[in-house]
C-alpha cells in the first residue's frame, strides 16, 4: 500500500465531506457535518470492509471469490430468518435471537463459501464460473424461501412476514461524555460542547460496525505476522513451493475460503439485523462486488481493502447526509443530489480504479488457479 | 564422519504410471552416506518423477523407500523433511515476493528443533530465523542477505537459497535436481565447489542432470535412467562421455550436424543500438548491433537471463523497442508489428511453444494457419477456405513427419517433439527470408532435435538467414556459423564458429574476457 | 473436401455432439430431480409441479408460443454471452446492455415519428430503431472490453458495475424524461412505440414474433461468423490464446473491444427486439434477471449457438410453465430459479456429474481467471 493510494483515498473522501459541508454549512456547524458524514461512512462501509476482508482471506489463498455478492445475500436471509424464528416460534427475546441470527448468518456465508471451496479447490471449476454459481443459488434460494416462506399461507408464519425483533443496539462509547466533561473544565465554550457532539456521534455504532475495524487491523497483523498469514500468502503466491515444505495446499485454501465465507455472512448479517429489520430480495444490491473492487484496490491487503471500504462508504454517506440539507440545494444543481446521480459515484469510482491509473496492483500469483500436483 | 558404505536412501522397485506413460518401471536406486551419486538421463527419462517419489511430491503405484534402512510411508514432502531429506527443484520453490528468511522459515516457522507444532496463530520470529541463517550461510561462504527480496537475487543466488533452506531443515540427504541448467559454466563451478563442501560435512547428494560433463567431473557413482527404467551404472573414473552417451540415448549419438561450410550472400536482418526493456520495465537489450546475412546461421549463446528472450521478442514484434532501429531484408520494420514482420519474410520459432507457437485446443490444421489465414488461398472474402486448409495441413503432417492419426487431433495432445514439429512446419514452409529459432529444442527427445536441426541447416543452404537463440552451447556450436555471446544484455564478443573452444565460450557467457 | 476426410469429420463431430449433450442433458435431469425433492421438503408435489410445468410451457398452442416468447431474448442474451466466451471474455453485463438497449428502442420508436411529425413506414422506422438499439448496447459492451484491452481491468467487475450504472441511468429515464405522460400512468414506464416500430406478430392471435424467427437467425449467424470466418478465427484465437494470438499478427485489443462489443449487441438486440416485438414499451425492472438467466444458458449450451437455442427454449419453457404450475400447485415460480441455479451448478461442476454418472473428461476448456487487478 503506497503513499500515493492513501492520498487518492484521502482526497476522494475529503471531496465528498467537502461537498455535504458546502451545502450545509449555512444549516449546522462544519464539525457537526463532519462528525455525522464521518459517523454514516464508518457504518455503510461495514459490508463492504466485511466483504473486503471475504476477499482478503479468499483470494490471499489463491481462491477468486465473485461469489462474495451471493453469500451476503443468502446470509442476510437466512440470519434474518433464524433470527424471527427464534422470536416468534420459540419466543426468544429480541437480542438473543437477533444474536442467534447474526451466529445463522455467519454460518450461512461459510456454508456458501464451502460449496465455492469445493468447486473451485476440488472440482477445480472455474473460479469466476463457480461464483456466478453462487450468486444464482443465492438470488434463487432466497427469492423461493422469502415467498414461500412469508406469502404462502400454509407456512409455518401463515404468509405473513412476522414481526422482526428489531435491529441490533448501539453500542456508544463514552466519547461524548469525555469531551463534555473536559469542556467542563476548561470554560464551557460553545465550540467546545458541539466538538463532543459532534466526535461523540462517531463513536455511537452498532456491534458488527465495530467488529469490523477491529477485524481489519487483526487480520492485517494475522496475514503478516502470524505462520497462518504466511502460510496463507504461500499458498496464493506459488502452491508447489508450500507444498514441497510440507504445507497442505488444498487444506489451506479450504479453511480460508471458509473463514472468507463467515466475514461475508457477518456483512449479510449487517443488513438484516444491524441496519434494517426486514429482508428484500436482491438487497446486498452490489455490495459484494464493491467489496472486491475495495480488495482490489487495496492491493490485497485489509488496511488498504478497508480504507478503500471508506471511500466507498463516504459516497454513500454524501448521498445520505444531502437529504438533510435538501432545501439547500440551489434549484440547478438538484439533479446533482438526485440518487440515479449521486449513487453512481462508487460505480464509477470502481471503474476508475481498476484502470490502475491510481497505481497498479499485484495479484497473489495464483490468484484463480487451481492446485494440481 | 561419513561412513562410504552406510546406505542412506534406497528406492526398491518404484514405479510410477502417468496418463499413457510409465514413468518409472521397477527402478531401484540407493545413497551412500556423504557421496554425490548422479542421476543421469535424458529429458523424460523419469529421472524428476524419480526423485519427486523419493520427496514425497508423487506416491508410487509400486515399490517402497527405505531411509538408514528403514522402510518409511511417504504421504507429503512433510515426512520427507522428517526423515532428513531436502531438495533443490529445477524450478526454484521460492516466493519471490517473500524474503530470504520468511522464504526458509516457511513450513517450519518457529524453532522446529523444539517445537515440530505450534499454534497457527504464532507470531513470526523474522529475527530469530535471520540469525539462523545468516549463521548457515556463513558456514558455507554463500553471503545471503535474509532480509532481501528473494525475486531481487541473480538466480545463483536464489538456488543456494534453496540449499539454505533445505539444511535449515537438518537435512542430511540432498537432492539436487537439474541444479546447473540455470548456470553459467563459473557459477556450476561455484555450485560444485559447494557441494564438495557439503560432502565434507557428511552430507549425501543426488545429482541429477543430463549433462555428461559434469558428471564426470563431480560424482562418485552414477545411474543412468532410460524410458523410465535404470540402464545401466558407472564410476567416473572408468567411463567416458561416449559411454554415458551411449547409455543414456540407447545407441551412438551424433553430436554434430552434418553440414556444408556456409555461403553468405546479401545482408537480411541488420539491427543497431537495439534497446529493449523487459516486461517489468528493466533495461533487458542494451545497444545491440548485429547482421545476420542470407545462407548463415548466426548463434546467439548465453545464459538464459541474460535479454536473450527479450531480443527475440523484440525482433518478432511482441514487444516494444526503446531505442535502435531493425532493417529487414533492406526496409525499416522498427516497431512494426508482427504481422508487417511475417509479411517481409520473418519465420518465428518462438521460445515457449505452448504458450506463443501454439493455440493447444485448436486442431493441428487450425494451428498450421496460424499465422497465414488471412491470406489466401485459406481467406476468401472473409470466409476461411476449409479444403484448402485441409490440404495444406496434410501436406505438411506428411513433409514434417509430425505423428498424429489426423489433422483434427488437438495440437495438447502432441507429444513435445511433434508440436514443435508443427510449429517448424508451418514457420518454414511459407517464403521466408530470416528465421528466428529460439530455443529449438528444448525439452526434446534426440530424435527430434536431430530432425530439427536438419531442418535449420537446410533452410540455411536454402539461401535464408537464421538466428539461432540458444542456452544449449552444444546446440550452439553444432549448428552456428558465426557465434554471438549476450550477456547482460549486451553482446560481448562475435567469433567465428570454427574457431571458438567450448570453455572459451563459457567465459564469455560468465562476463569474463578470456584473454584477459 | 476430398471423400475420406468428410466421413473423418463426420464421425468424429458426431461422437463429440453426443459427448458434448450428454453432460448437459444429465445435469438437467439430475437438477430436476434435486429441485423436486426441494419442493417436496416444502410440502409440494414435486410429480404435480412438473407436469403443471409441462402444460403450462407446451400443453397448447398458446402455451408454445408463450415459451418461443419467452425464449427470443433469452437467445440473443444466451448468444450475447456465449460469443464472449468464446473470445475469452466473460460478459456480466447482458443486464445492463439489455435494458439500454430495449431503453433506447423504447425512445427511438414513439420519439422519432413524433419529432419527424408524420407516421414513418415500418420499413424505415422499424430498422432505425432496432439499429439505435443495438447501437447502444454495442458501446456499452465495448467499453469494458476497451478498459480490458487496454487497461487490462478485468471485464467481470467492469460490466457488473456497468450493469449497476445502467440500471440508474434508466431508472432515472423512466421516471423523469421518458416517462409515460399518460394521466392515468403510475408506473415507471414508456410510451407506446409507434405501428412504424413494431415487430408483426407470426400468427393473427398468438403472440409469438417474428423476433424469434430472427433469434433463431441470429444464432446460425454467429455459429458462421465464428468457426467459418476469418474473424470467428480471431475471436476464437484470442480467446484460446492471447499470447499466440498476438505473435500470430492478429490485433489483440482491438478483437478483444470488438468482442465485447458485439456481445454487447447481442444483449442489446434481446431488449430491442422485446420492445419493438413484444411489449411496445419498456418498463423499469422488466428486464431483471435476464443478465444471469444468459450466463446460465450459454454455460448450458456450452458456448455454442445451437446449445444456446436448446438451452434458451428450455429456460423460456421453465419461466413460461412455472406460472401454470404456481397456479396448479401453489408451488412458488421461485423454484424455478432454484433448478436454474442447480443445472448451472453441476454444468459448471461437471466433474460432479462426470463422478456421479462416471462420464468421460472430454474437449475444450475455456479460462477466464487470469488474475485480477491493472
Amino acid at each position: 500500500m503506497d503513499w500515493k493510494r492513501f492520498s487518492f483515498i484521502g482526497v476522494i473522501i475529503a471531496v465528498l465531506f467537502g461537498t455535504v459541508v458546502l451545502v450545509g454549512y449555512k444549516a449546522e456547524p462544519p464539525i457537526l457535518i463532519i462528525g455525522s458524514m464521518l459517523a454514516t461512512t464508518i457504518a455503510v462501509a461495514t459490508p463492504l470492509s466485511l466483504g473486503a476482508l471475504s476477499g482478503v482471506f479468499c483470494e490471499r489463498s489463491g481462491v477468486v471469490n465473485i461469489g462474495i455478492e451471493g453469500m451476503m445475500l443468502a446470509a442476510a436471509f437466512f440470519g434474518w430468518l433464524g433470527s424471527i424464528y427464534m422470536n416468534t416460534i420459540f419466543g426468544f427475546p429480541a437480542l438473543p435471537s437477533l444474536l442467534i441470527g447474526v451466529l445463522v448468518a455467519i454460518l450461512t456465508g461459510g456454508l456458501f463459501a464451502l460449496l465455492h471451496a469445493w468447486l473451485s479447490i476440488t472440482f477445480k471449476v472455474d473460479q469466476i464460473i463457480g461464483g456466478t454459481v453462487i450468486n444464482i443459488l443465492a438470488v434463487g434460494i432466497t427469492g423461493f424461501l422469502n415467498r414461500q416462506l412469508f406469502f404462502d399461507k400454509n407456512s409455518i408464519f401463515q404468509g405473513n412476514v412476522p414481526h422482526a425483533p428489531g435491529v441490533l443496539p448501539i453500542i456508544v462509547f463514552p466519547v461524548k461524555n469525555f469531551i463534555e466533561w473536559i469542556c467542563g473544565l476548561t470554560g464551557e465554550s460553545e465550540a467546545c460542547y458541539i466538538t463532543a457532539n459532534a466526535f461523540g456521534k462517531v463513536f455511537e455504532q452498532k456491534p458488527i460496525a465495530i467488529f469490523a475495524i477491529i477485524f481489519v487491523f487483526v487480520t492485517h497483523y494475522i496475514l503478516f505476522n502470524t505462520r497462518w498469514g504466511l502460510r496463507m500468502r504461500a499458498v496464493g503466491e506459488h502452491p508447489k513451493a508450500a507444498d514441497t515444505v510440507g504445507i497442505n495446499v488444498i487444506r489451506t485454501r479450504y479453511i480460508n475460503v471458509v473463514i472468507g465465507g463467515f466475514f461475508a455472512g457477518l456483512a449479510g448479517a449487517y443488513f438484516t439485523l444491524e441496519s434494517v429489520p426486514s429482508f428484500e430480495p436482491l438487497m446486498t444490491n452490489g455490495r459484494g462486488f464493491i467489496s472486491l473492487a475495495a480488495v482490489i484496490f487495496g492491493n490485497w491487503t485489509p488496511i488498504g481493502a478497508w480504507a478503500a471500504s471508506l471511500v466507498f462508504g463516504a459516497s454513500q454517506a454524501l448521498q445520505i447526509n444531502l437529504q438533510f440539507f435538501r432545501e439547500l440545494i440551489p434549484a440547478e444543481w438538484a439533479f446533482f443530489q438526485n440518487s440515479y446521480a449521486v449513487g453512481q459515484i462508487p460505480y464509477i469510482l470502481t471503474m476508475i480504479i481498476l484502470t490502475g491509473i491510481i497505481g497498479k496492483t499485484t495479484s497473489p500469483a495464483a490468484n484463480g488457479q487451481p492446485y494440481d500436483k | 564422519m561419513a561412513d562410504s558404505n552406510k546406505i542412506v536412501l534406497e528406492a526398491r522397485g518404484i514405479t510410477k504410471k502417468f496418463p499413457g506413460v510409465l514413468a518409472n518401471d521397477n527402478v531401484d536406486f540407493d545413497l551412500r552416506e556423504g557421496e554425490v551419486h548422479a542421476l543421469l538421463g535424458e529429458n523424460g527419462a523419469g529421472k524428476s518423477t524419480l526423485m519427486n517419489i523419493l520427496y514425497g511430491l508423487y506416491k508410487p503405484d509400486g515399490g517402497e523407500i527405505l531411509v538408514n534402512g528403514q522402510p518409511i510411508s511417504m504421504h507429503s514432502p512433510k515426512d520427507a523433511i522428517t526423515h532428513g531429506i531436502g531438495m533443490v527443484h529445477q524450478h526454484f520453490m521460492l516466493i519471490p515476493v517473500f524474503t530470504v528468511a520468511e522464504n526458509i522459515m516457511l513450513g517450519s516457522e518457529t524453532d522446529h528443533r523444539t517445537k515440530p507444532s505450534e499454534s497457527p496463530l504464532s507470531i513470526l520470529d523474522r529475527e530469530e530465523v535471520s540469525r539462523l541463517v545468516s549463521k548457515l550461510s556463513d558456514k558455507y561462504g554463500f553471503k545471503i542477505d535474509p532480509h532481501s527480496l528473494v525475486g531481487d537475487l541473480p538466480v545463483g543466488v536464489q538456488q543456494r537459497v534453496e540449499i539454505v533452506k533445505a539444511l535449515y531443515r537438518k537435512a542430511s540427504i540432498l537432492i539436487l535436481d537439474e541444479p546447473t541448467a540455470v548456470l553459467t559454466p563459473q557459477e556450476a563451478d561455484d555450485l560444485f565447489q559447494i557441494i564438495r563442501e557439503l560432502k565434507k560435512q557428511g552430507v549425501s547428494i543426488i545429482f541429477i542432470t543430463h549433462k555428461l560433463r559434469e558428471v564426470l567431473a563431480i560424482a562418485d557413482r552414477i545411474t543412468v535412467m532410460r524410458a523410465g527404467k535404470v540402464v545401466g551404472s558407472a564410476i567416473p573414473s572408468e567411463s567416458d562421455e561416449h559411454l554415458l552417451a551411449t547409455m543414456m540415448v540407447g545407441r551412438e549419438v551424433i553430436l554434430t550436424v552434418d553440414k556444408q561450410p556456409a555461403t553468405p550472400k546479401e545482408t537480411i536482418l541488420s539491427v543497431r543500438d537495439l534497446n529493449v526493456s523487459d516486461q517489468r520495465g528493466l533495461h533487458a537489450v542494451r545497444n545491440l548491433s548485429f547482421e545476420v546475412k542470407a545462407g548463415e546461421i548466426l548463434g546467439i549463446a548465453g545464459v538464459q537471463g541474460n535479454g536473450q528472450t527479450e531480443l527475440a521478442e523484440a525482433l518478432s514484434g511482441l514487444l516494444r523497442i526503446d531505442g535502435g532501429n531493425i532493417e529487414l531484408d533492406g526496409k525499416n520494420l522498427t516497431n512494426a508489428t508482427p504481422r508487417q514482420l511475417t509479411n517481409n519474410g520473418l519465420a518465428n520459432i518462438p521460445e515457449d511453444r505452448q504458450k506463443h507457437g501454439l493455440v493447444l485446443s485448436y486442431t493441428i490444421a487450425d494451428n498450421t494457419i496460424l499465422c497465414d489465414y488471412y491470406q489466401a488461398p485459406f481467406n476468401k472474402n472473409g470466409v476461411l477456405q476449409q479444403g484448402e486448409i485441409d490440404r495444406y495441413s496434410r501436406r505438411l503432417i506428411s513433409e514434417f513427419d509430425v505423428r498424429t492419426p489426423s489433422p483434427y487431433v488437438s495440437a495438447g495432445k502432441l507429444s513435445g517433439g511433434n508440436q514443435q514439429k508443427v510449429i517448424v512446419a508451418r514457420e518454414l514452409s511459407r517464403n521466408v527470408k530470416l528465421v528466428i529459432a529460439s530455443q529449438p529444442t528444448r525439452g526434446l527427445d534426440v530424435g527430434s532435435i536431430e530432425y530439427i536441426h536438419n531442418q535449420i541447416v537446410q533452410m540455411r543452404d536454402r539461401g535464408v538467414a537464421v538466428l539461432l537463440i540458444s542456452a544449449e552451447l552444444d546446440e550452439i556450436l553444432a549448428l552456428s556459423d558465426r557465434i554471438s555471446v549476450m550477456y547482460r544484455g549486451e553482446i560481448v564478443t562475435t567469433v567465428d564458429a570454427k574457431s571458438i573452444s567450448k570453455e572459451k565460450l563459457g567465459l564469455w557467457m560468465a562476463g569474463i574476457h578470456p584473454d584477459n | 473436401m476430398s471423400e475420406p476426410v468428410e466421413k473423418e469429420n463426420k464421425g468424429q463431430a458426431l461422437k463429440s455432439v453426443l459427448n458434448s449433450l450428454m453432460v448437459p442433458a444429465l445435469a438437467i435431469i439430475t437438477a430436476t430431480i434435486v429441485g423436486g425433492i426441494v419442493i417436496a421438503v416444502v410440502g409440494g408435489n414435486p410429480f404435480a409441479a412438473y407436469s403443471g410445468l409441462l402444460q403450462g410451457a407446451f400443453g397448447s398452442v398458446k402455451a408454445i408460443s408463450e415459451t418461443a416468447v419467452w425464449a427470443t431474448p433469452y437467445i440473443f442474451a444466451g448468444l450475447a454471452v456465449a460469443l464472449a466466451f468464446k473470445g475469452g471474455l466473460f460478459n456480466i453485463g447482458g443486464e445492463g446492455q439489455l435494458a439500454l438497449g430495449a431503453t433506447t428502442a423504447a425512445f427511438v420508436g414513439y420519439a422519432l415519428p413524433a419529432w419527424v411529425g408524420y407516421e414513418m413506414p415500418t420499413i424505415v422506422l422499424l430498422p432505425i430503431t432496432i439499429g439505435a438499439g443495438i447501437m447502444v448496447g454495442f458501446i456499452w459492451g465495448a467499453i469494458p472490453g476497451a478498459l480490458k484491452a487496454f487497461t487490462g481491468a478485468h471485464e467481470v467487475i467492469n460490466t457488473i458495475m456497468m450493469n449497476y450504472i445502467a440500471l440508474n441511468i434508466v431508472s432515472f429515464l423512466m421516471n423523469g424524461p421518458i416517462k409515460d405522460k399518460d394521466p392515468l400512468n403510475v408506473i415507471a414506464r414508456s410510451p407506446l412505440i409507434a405501428e412504424g416500430a413494431r415487430i408483426a406478430p407470426i400468427f393473427d392471435n398468438l403472440r409469438v414474433h417474428w423476433g424469434f424467427v430472427l433469434a433463431l437467425l441470429a444464432a446460425a449467424f454467429v455459429w458462421w461468423l465464428l468457426w467459418k470466418t476469418t474473424l470467428g478465427y480471431e475471436i476464437r484465437t484470442v480467446g484460446a490464446n492471447p499470447d499466440a494470438a498476438k505473435y500470430a499478427g492478429i490485433n489483440v485489443k482491438k478483437i478483444m473491444t470488438f468482442t465485447m462489443g458485439l456481445s454487447g449487441l447481442l444483449a442489446g438486440l434481446a431488449g430491442t427486439i422485446e420492445v419493438t416485438g413484444l411489449n411496445y414499451r419498456h418498463e423499469l425492472g422488466f428486464s431483471s434477471g435476464y443478465g444471469f438467466d444468459a450466463i446460465a444458458i450459454a454455460l448450458l449450451g456450452k458456448n455454442h449457438p445451437g446449445g444456446v437455442v436448446m438451452a434458451a427454449i428450455l429456460f423460456a419453457a421453465m419461466r413460461n410453465g412455472a406460472t401454470r404450475m404456481q397456479f396448479l400447485t401453489q408451488i412458488p415460480v421461485d423454484i424455478i430459479s432454484v433448478i436454474q441455479a442447480l443445472i448451472l451448478l453441476f454444468i459448471a461442476a461437471d466433474s460432479i456429474i462426470r463422478y456421479i454418472y462416471r462420464v468421460r473428461q472430454s474437449g475444450e476448456k475455456v479460462v477466464l481467471t487470469r488474475g485480477w487487478g491493472g
